[in-house]
């Protein structure tokens, strides 16, 4: 490694969002040949951050220095002209376009490739995944045609293909298997002896004890503290994120309910096309099952397939005693006993954006404050409030629009909706994705509340702390199959893990 | 250094079919209904007879090649049928005289159109308005202006000029010859180009795009021009062949350049498709209503029939609905 | 300023602004004979401009409003003969028809509403020409349909009256009850709406089918008040129609808006109008003056929304 050469400077940083302060005076030193790892809870300010560093947005307050140059960006393009690439959460792929013309679409055609017929682009997409080796994705292939975890190499790869000064990598191993994301912690040590400087976000320390060799720690806009890594533990990590000591994040778990006769969703038999084969299980009142194994294994499948969102599934579901028909989402909602499934992606399977927070919540529940085809607004007003405190969200005014609220607040508002109407059975696909820690607190709680009156809840989770703190049954998947079923106590890492794998690979 | 598995290496065929399947089902479809008209029409193979079908869908064919690349860009343009006649009506004034001032007015022309499209650009691009609803405005705005031109049908154009392009050249009609030049050229100046392929970025995601360092708005204001350009080189070639001016014949036009678009494969919500398409559906359209004229349909009943073929094209693009395997895939 | 980006005060002033001018040129603009007179020919676009508000509501467009209506004129003249019920039956008919034609496209088949109903208008353009073999078209409406059209009661024209009763049923829909707020959900995000419990498809298709009644309840109503029915009636009133919407505040890419503010764009308009037509304007002059209206009033109510 060669010597360290301070590249990016910033200095009194701050950025505003109508009420909200995402930063607040931050200073930030970035150098050469480093990996410097950004931390913090989600709303503590580290994609506001980087959208900056990255053009995307520009900060109020504060000085940006390039190389002790004073720079603004006022694009994306101005950042990419200075070499500085980023590879954010939400990809920026194209869709309709293919592999190589997505990774050519930043870089200069000088050099070897003049980059402008598609030979040359496919020729040079091809020497840019080699240095991912990534020998699987054809570059002619459409985007469109290719899976979240593929995207995002290819999001790494046309990083890559501007041969950046400066890499900001943003969550970019969340969608990737475990191979793959050695892969790309192997290209970061290799940039960083090429003098590149990294600025690396992650929610995973163990990313940042393997990779990073400085750590900045953010929450609620500022930028709490810079070390080397490995003089910190864990634990003071943690803290420093929360801004408080970790208190319990679960709540109790119930003893095992003794096997209680009435199961509340009796599933026979489910398959669709194959990626749900034959599965079969049950859910008793009062109990929360998580769905676990790899990524991709058919849970969130079988969510939307109980939820009536997929076609041709064959199924025998009872929901009680009655038969459940899963014609679609509004007779699911309709049937005696009501079965619900909260979203995963809020912004596109969640919210109405621009409407406000009293008609999101009171959404799917209307006919419980109606007079025949006439809404009872007074009764929709109480009970939409009184829904709301009880999930502790703070709201200035119902009617405002959605978008004032923070992400948290958001998922908070989405629940709402759901449980206003009172299932029996709530389906939940991976609820508390980018939610802070807080937020994640409460709605566990809520969730434990649920099962203690009596409902059922199956709920999909890519987080094993979730799997083993919050479930009382894991339902392991594999290939769209049940592969184990854990009960209780045996419900830990090491058991997931192996039943995820599934001995043949 | 390693390269691709050669175990996965499709063949170009492959990805060169899934990327312009809808082009080629729609091209396909033209050269069977081209026999049927062959069949059909009484007099064969006659050198009039095709410069006559290549004539009647030259106009549509370049300006569903404007519209084209603006609903590449997810946005519309449905002030294109007023440019066209705009043009029309310009032509039938100023395409007069000698050559000088034949060419002079064709230049003039063809900078009106920009000049409509660079207006369209701008507006979209710089304030929130809707494509749909500023297209339409300014589209009364031009249909107002060739009002003024050209009050009522009239007028004249140099017919030598006339003569030259509306027959044909070695047994090829010269308005093929045109059209085809027309997609050359641009295949040759604008696919390498880093606006061409702007322009697909932004219909298939504009916020990806904008963080892709696309110039979003140039390209929109560029693909607006376009449109007015080749919107005004339709309305030149229909006052070639009808030697006058219409300021009416815009709304037709209009809504055959969308049909001609949708037809040829190019998506209305953008990113998806290409002029060639367009070109195809143009000639589709135009081939099977001269189908219907020709096979004794009684006149009565042909716009009806029309407008059911219209349906039935462009529901052909919806058989993909029955081997959706959710129900949200519908949605976009 | 925040209050210019209020549509329903900015067509407030349009329509003062549009009297006072007026006023200065002509001064009878003021009298109550004439502001009923622009009142009834308000009506007609208003009825037509409520089947176009709730389409775009749902995001979409129903560009079959031109030959529509004429169809329903044409086919309900030609059955007056058996009684206003019959003919003002098959009329509705005739929407009914349509509405289904183009909710078919849009919530089933998935074709972007904006070509698939410019297919619809072509088609009843084609009914039309069929049925009526290119001449004008026979038969007269019922005198129940004329007074309607035509006559008054109580010194307010019918057809106002007949308006102000469908005011008042789409404001309720639209405020107070489910349906109205599935509308606005819809519109504002279908995948959303459908993962809600929404019946999606179903709206989609009532929606086009109201549009379609509405369109054909404009053909009958014109029909009275013209005794006839004739070829490319319609024509007139697609583009006001959208306009007046868009004026009004509506949005175009559905979920937001209100009918008042629609009321409000579709009497600016029809006063806009006469006023050009009082002072001669040629066609050309008014096309070009329109196109620059719709502009200007829609540009005072962009917003620019800050990307998070």
């Amino acid at each position: 490694m060669g010597s360290k050469d301070l590249v990016i400077r910033m200095s009194g940083i701050g950025k505003r969002y109508s009420a909200v302060e995402a930063l607040k005076n931050v200073s930030l030193e970035c150098f050469t040949s480093s990996i410097h790892a950004i931390v913090g809870e989600n709303g503590a300010g580290k994609s506001t951050l980087i959208k900056i560093i990255a053009g995307v947005t520009q900060p109020n307050t504060g000085s940006l220095f390039l190389d002790d140059a004073l720079v603004q960006f006022r694009s994306p393009l101005d950042a990419i002209k200075n070499s500085i690439l980023s590879v954010f959460q939400e990809l920026s792929i194209i869709p309709d376009l293919t592999v190589a013309e997505n990774i050519c679409m930043l870089a200069k055609s000088n050099g070897p490739h003049k980059l402008v017929s598609g030979n040359s682009k496919r020729r040079k997409a091809e020497e840019v995944l080699s240095r991912i080796k990534c020998y699987d994705i054809d570059p002619r292939e459409l985007c469109s045609d290719l899976p979240l975890s593929r995207l995002q190499l290819v999001e790494i790869a046309k990083a890559l293909a501007c041969n950046p000064r400066i890499l900001i990598l943003d969550e970019a191993t969340s969608a990737l298997t475990a191979a793959d994301s050695e892969k790309i912690f192997e290209l970061c040590g290799t940039l960083r002896e090429q003098g590149v400087s990294i600025l690396y976000i992650t929610h995973h320390l163990r990313e940042v004890d393997l990779l990073a060799d400085t750590c900045s720690v953010f929450r609620n806009g500022e930028r709490i503290e810079t070390f080397s890594v490995g003089t910190r533990s864990q634990n003071e990590i943690i803290s420093m994120m929360i801004g408080r000591p970790l208190s319990k994040l679960f709540p109790e778990k119930k003893a095992s309910p003794a096997d209680k006769k009435d199961k509340t969703l009796t599933v026979k038999h489910l398959s669709w096309y194959n990626k749900i084969r034959d599965v079969s299980f049950t859910l008793s009142p009062g109990e929360i099952v998580g769905l676990g194994g790899i990524d991709g294994q058919g849970q969130k499948d079988l969510l939307f397939a109980l939820f009536g969102v997929l076609r041709h599934v064959r199924a025998s579901v009872q929901i009680g005693t009655n038969n459940l028909s899963l014609k679609g989402p509004s007779a699911l909602i309709d049937s005696a006993d009501r079965v619900v499934m909260i979203p995963e992606d809020r912004k596109r399977e969640g919210l109405f954006p621009s409407m406000s927070i009293l008609k999101n919540v009171s959404l799917a529940s209307l006919r419980q404050f109606s007079a025949g085809p006439f809404i009872n607004r007074q009764k929709e007003t109480e009970q939409v409030l009184s829904m709301l405190q009880s999930l502790h969200v703070k709201v200035g005014n119902i009617n405002d629009s959605i978008d004032s609220l923070s992400g948290g607040n958001q998922q908070k508002v989405i629940l709402a909706k759901w449980l206003l109407l009172e299932a029996q059975c709530l389906l939940l696909n991976d609820p508390t994705r980018g939610i802070d820690v807080p937020t994640k607190q409460d709605i566990y709680a809520l969730l434990r509340g649920l099962a203690d009156k009596g409902k059922s809840i199956l709920i999909y989770t890519t987080d094993y702390d979730e799997l083993i703190g919050l479930c009382d049954r894991v339902i392991i998947m594999y290939k769209g199959q049940v592969r184990k079923i854990l009960v209780g106590n045996e419900i830990s890492e090491s058991n997931i893990l192996t039943a995820s794998l599934d001995l043949q690979r | 250094m390693a390269t691709i598995n050669t175990s996965i290496r499709s063949s170009w065929l492959r990805y060169f079919l899934r990327r312009n399947y809808r082009a080629i089902i729609a091209f396909g479809i033209l050269i069977m209904l081209f026999v049927a008209f062959l069949i059909i029409y009484p007099v064969r193979f006659s050198d009039n007879f095709f410069s006559a079908w290549a004539n009647q869908g030259a106009g549509l064919a370049f300006t569903a090649v404007g519209q084209t690349l603006v609903v590449l860009t997810s946005g519309i343009d449905l002030s294109i049928g007023s440019i066209f006649a705009l043009s029309n009506c310009l032509a039938s004034v100023f395409l007069n005289g000698d050559l000088f001032h034949v060419f002079l007015a064709f230049i003039l022309i063809l900078c009106a159109g920009i000049c409509c499209g660079l207006v369209n650009g701008i507006v979209i691009s710089y304030t929130q308005i809707q494509p749909i609803i500023l297209t339409i405005a300014t589209g009364a705005i031009y249909y107002g202006i060739a009002l003024f031109i050209r009050p009522v049908t009239g007028g004249s154009v140099n017919e030598a000029l006339s003569d030259a392009l509306t027959y044909s050249v070695f047994h090829i009609p010269t308005s093929l010859i045109l059209i085809l030049a027309t997609l050359v050229l641009f295949w040759v100046l604008m696919k390498p180009t880093r606006l061409y392929i702007g322009i697909y970025a932004i219909g298939s995601s504009e916020k990806s795009a904008f963080m892709s360092g696309v110039r979003v708005r140039q390209a929109k204001i560029a693909a607006y021009m376009f449109s007015g350009l080749f919107a005004s080189l339709g309305g030149l070639f229909l006052s070639l062949q009808t030697l006058t001016g219409d300021a009416t014949i815009g709304m037709s036009y209009m809504l055959n350049s969308v049909a001609a678009t949708v037809i040829g494969g190019t998506a209305l919500s953008g990113g998806i498709g290409g002029i060639f398409g367009s070109v195809v559906g143009s000639y589709l359209l135009r081939t099977l209503k001269s189908i219907m004229f020709f096979a004794g349909i009684a006149p009565m009943a042909q716009p009806l029939f029309e407008g059911i073929v219209l349906m039935c094209a462009l529901s052909i693009g919806s058989i993909r609905l029955l081997g959706m395997k959710s129900k949200i895939d519908i949605f976009r | 300023m925040r209050i210019a980006r209020n549509p329903i005060f900015v067509s407030l002033i349009g329509i003062v602004v549009v009297a006072l001018v007026g006023g200065i040129i002509f001064p009878q603009v003021f009298s109550i004979n004439y502001l009923m007179q622009q009142l009834q020919l308000a009506s007609f676009l208003g009825i037509a401009a409520t089947g176009a508000m709730l389409v775009i509501l749902i995001g979409c467009i129903d560009l079959s409003l031109p030959w529509v209506l004429t169809a329903a004129a044409i086919i309900s003249s030609a059955f007056s003969g058996r009684g206003v019920l019959i003919s003002v039956g098959v009329g509705l008919l005739v929407g009914l028809a349509a509405g289904l034609a183009n909710g078919l496209g849009a919530a089933i088949l998935r074709i972007p509403s904006i070509i698939w109903s410019l297919a619809v208008n072509f088609i009843f353009l084609g009914i039309c020409v069929f049925i009526t073999g290119g001449f004008m078209p026979q038969g007269h409406p019922t005198a129940i349909i004329k007074t309607i059209g035509i006559g008054r009661t109580l010194g307010i024209p019918n057809i106002v009256l007949f308006w102000c009763v469908l005011a008042f049923y789409i404001i309720m829909t639209l405020s107070r009850t489910r349906f109205g707020r599935f509308i606005y959900a819809v519109g504002s995000n279908e995948r959303v709406s459908f993962l809600s419990g929404i019946r999606t498809r179903g709206i989609i298709v009532t929606i086009f089918v109201m549009s379609g009644i509405c369109n054909a309840l404009t053909g009958i109503m014109l029909s009275g008040y013209s005794n006839q029915a004739f070829q490319a009636m319609g024509d007139p009133y697609l583009i006001p129609a959208i306009a007046a919407v868009v004026i009004g505040g509506t949005s175009i890419s559905g979920g937001s808006g209100s009918y008042v503010g629609t009321i409000i764009g579709v009497i600016f308009i029809t006063y806009l109008s006469s006023l050009l037509s009082v002072l001669q304007v040629p066609e050309a002059g008014r096309q070009i003056f329109f196109g620059f209206v719709i502009i200007a009033m829609t540009i005072s109510y962009s917003r620019r929304k800050e990307e998070r």
